[in-house]
């Protein structure tokens, strides 16, 4: 088997997949969004409970491959307690993990956990599943709207 | 053979057709004419199984489009120069050869389009918007592909008839019951799909045209699947329309065919403005062109025509019995090794069925099985196929689907069994 495909299926990655963390519906979320990967039918509702600036709580639900579960896991995992502007600039470091890779270790800063997500960027393809969660986060924050695509 | 014919015997096949009509067909000679097939990915052979999405072009097609572009290419129907007249002939070469491809009774039957898609909006916009009104109603299967789901739903928003949909059993076949029982005095157009690109399965067309004439009703089939694996004739099936794309069928994108029945064409109103579609032009009144040239505004694909030719010629050129055995033979084994992976569920399992495998596989998601078993070289589909409704109906999000053509093998198979081998790997 390809070391890429190992990369890519790291064990963190395969264990979120099939045990996603938060994988519930919060009835107190102040902010919801629903994200959608329309070319592969990928789709997840991403609930955030914010008090004061602060994500106090975050879950999600959905159907989709084991990347954008795990992503949307790891992510959930990664938030909690975290500030709202300290949870976007996370997001500007993992798009930068998820197109760029590693680039030696100066990528990995910073992201924790997240660095599962460290062998996508070999797979062009499937680098929207891993950012799917994240661009239904920023929705639900900014408030854009109720719906949000990849596409 | 009729299309109908060859329908029972692709039904009837599993088991019974004669090993001896699949081993008349030399399926190394027919990859021979593939140079792709020779591709490697990833270091690894190519094991194309996914035709279904297009198929591969053989060098034939290649090489006829090639020549019309290097020796033959002009704009048709209006210069008075020798390559005008090339290119015309050409074209309308091609036109003749779709004719005999359906078994079209005219020539003039024969709409060059973009493909089945807008072959399907031709028709919603053009004979549904004059015929169809409120109160009617469209009846279409839970089977259907975006293509033939939207166009109608975008007429019945326009005029304010309503969509019905026939339902299907959990093997994927028509409820052919229920179908006739959706169909009434208000059902002006029924829009069914030959072969159903995520099942596989091969709908009674014959029988649904009847349905459907006792009624009044028009029947539009939707031929993108069937026209590489069933031998077609619109006169047998009776339908009104018939619709595919040339890229399914071993020739080029960007090119396919509306058949439609001389006196409805003749009575429709035109779908696109502009040149080749008329007879002269006025600011006060513009005379348009005779069929089926009124559709057919603006210059045409026209090397995409010759290379939709040269497909039917390389279509027609294999004996179809023995290509449809050796298809058979191929689906049957692919249904047979597949039913042994641990953990795997075939969706789609119509007794008349033709050229797909989907499946799902406990715990993995259908992307996340195309990934692996592209790093070994094995191209399949996974996702929806453009066939939203049909998931929610299979309770499914998503399916990996295997979809053969002319010049698949049993060895493709074993490639894909053996890949999906890692996959059980990687997620155990």
């Amino acid at each position: 088997m390809s070391s890429e495909l190992r990369d890519l299926y790291q064990e963190v990655i395969i264990d979120h997949a099939k045990h996603p963390r938060n994988f519930v519906k919060l009835e107190d979320a102040t902010c919801t969004a629903e994200g959608f990967n329309p070319l592969c039918g990928d789709q997840l509702t991403l609930y955030v409970k914010l008090a004061e600036g602060v994500i106090e709580d975050i879950a999600f639900q959905g159907d989709g491959c084991a990347i954008s579960k795990a992503s949307a896991s790891l992510m959930t995992t990664a938030l909690k307690g975290k500030k709202q502007e300290e949870a976007l600039a996370l997001f500007g470091r993992v798009h930068a993990l998820l197109t760029e890779g590693p680039k030696g270790e100066g990528n990995l800063e910073g992201v924790g956990k997240l660095a599962a997500l460290s062998g996508i960027w070999e797979f062009p393809l499937r680098v929207k599943c891993a950012t799917l969660a994240w661009h239904t986060l920023r929705n639900a924050l900014e408030g854009t709207g109720p719906r949000i695509s990849t596409e | 053979m009729t299309a109908v014919q060859s329908v029972t015997s692709l039904g009837l096949a599993h088991g019974q057709v004669g090993r001896n009509d699949a081993a008349d067909f030399d399926v190394e000679r027919v990859r021979q004419n593939f140079p792709i097939l020779r591709e490697k990915v990833y270091g690894k052979p190519l094991v194309y199984l996914d035709s279904a999405a297009t198929s591969q072009k053989p060098q034939g097609v290649i090489d006829a489009m090639s020549r019309f572009l290097l020796k033959e290419n002009a704009n048709v129907h209006r210069g008075v120069h020798y390559l005008a007249e090339r290119a015309t002939e050409a074209y309308e070469g091609a036109r003749a050869k779709a004719q005999r491809f359906l078994n079209a009774e005219h020539v003039h039957e024969i709409v060059f389009v973009r493909g089945a898609t807008e072959a399907i909006n031709l028709v919603a916009q053009s004979y549904g918007k004059k015929h169809v009104g409120e109160e009617d109603e469209v009846l279409i299967t839970a089977m259907e592909h975006h293509s033939n789901i939207v166009p109608w739903q975008m007429l019945c928003e326009q005029t304010g008839a309503r969509l019905r949909v026939a339902p299907i059993n959990d093997d994927g076949e028509l409820l052919l019951d229920e179908f006739e029982r959706l169909i009434g005095p208000k059902t002006r157009l029924v829009a069914v799909t030959h072969v159903s690109n995520v099942l596989g399965t091969i709908n009674p067309i014959r029988r649904i045209v009847e349905m459907a004439h006792a009624q009044g009703a028009r029947v539009l089939v939707d031929g993108a699947q069937a026209v590489p694996h069933l031998k077609i004739d619109v006169q047998a099936l009776g339908c009104d329309f018939y619709v595919f794309s040339g890229h399914k069928m071993y020739g080029p994108t960007g090119i396919g065919v509306l058949y439609g029945r001389s006196e409805l064409l003749e009575e429709m109103p035109p779908y696109q403005g502009g040149g080749d579609m008329i007879l002269s032009v006025s600011f006060e009144k513009t005379v348009y062109n005779a069929l089926p040239y009124k559709f057919e505004a603006g210059t045409p694909n026209m090397a995409g025509a010759v290379g939709l030719g040269a497909a039917i010629d390389f279509l027609t050129g294999l004996e179809h019995e023995a290509l449809a055995a050796h298809e058979e033979d191929v689906l049957a084994y692919g249904t047979r090794m597949l039913s042994a992976v641990p953990g795997l569920r075939l969706i789609g399992t119509a007794h008349a069925k033709a050229s797909v495998l989907s499946f799902v596989l406990d715990g993995v998601h259908p992307h996340d099985i195309g990934t692996i078993l592209d790093r070994e070289g094995v191209a399949i589909r996974a996702g929806h196929h453009c066939a939203q409704p049909l998931m929610r109906r299979l309770g499914v999000p998503a399916t990996a689907r295997a979809s053969l053509g002319c010049y698949s093998t049993r060895r493709d198979i074993d490639a894909l069994v053996a890949s999906l081998g890692q996959v059980r790997e990687l997620f155990q």
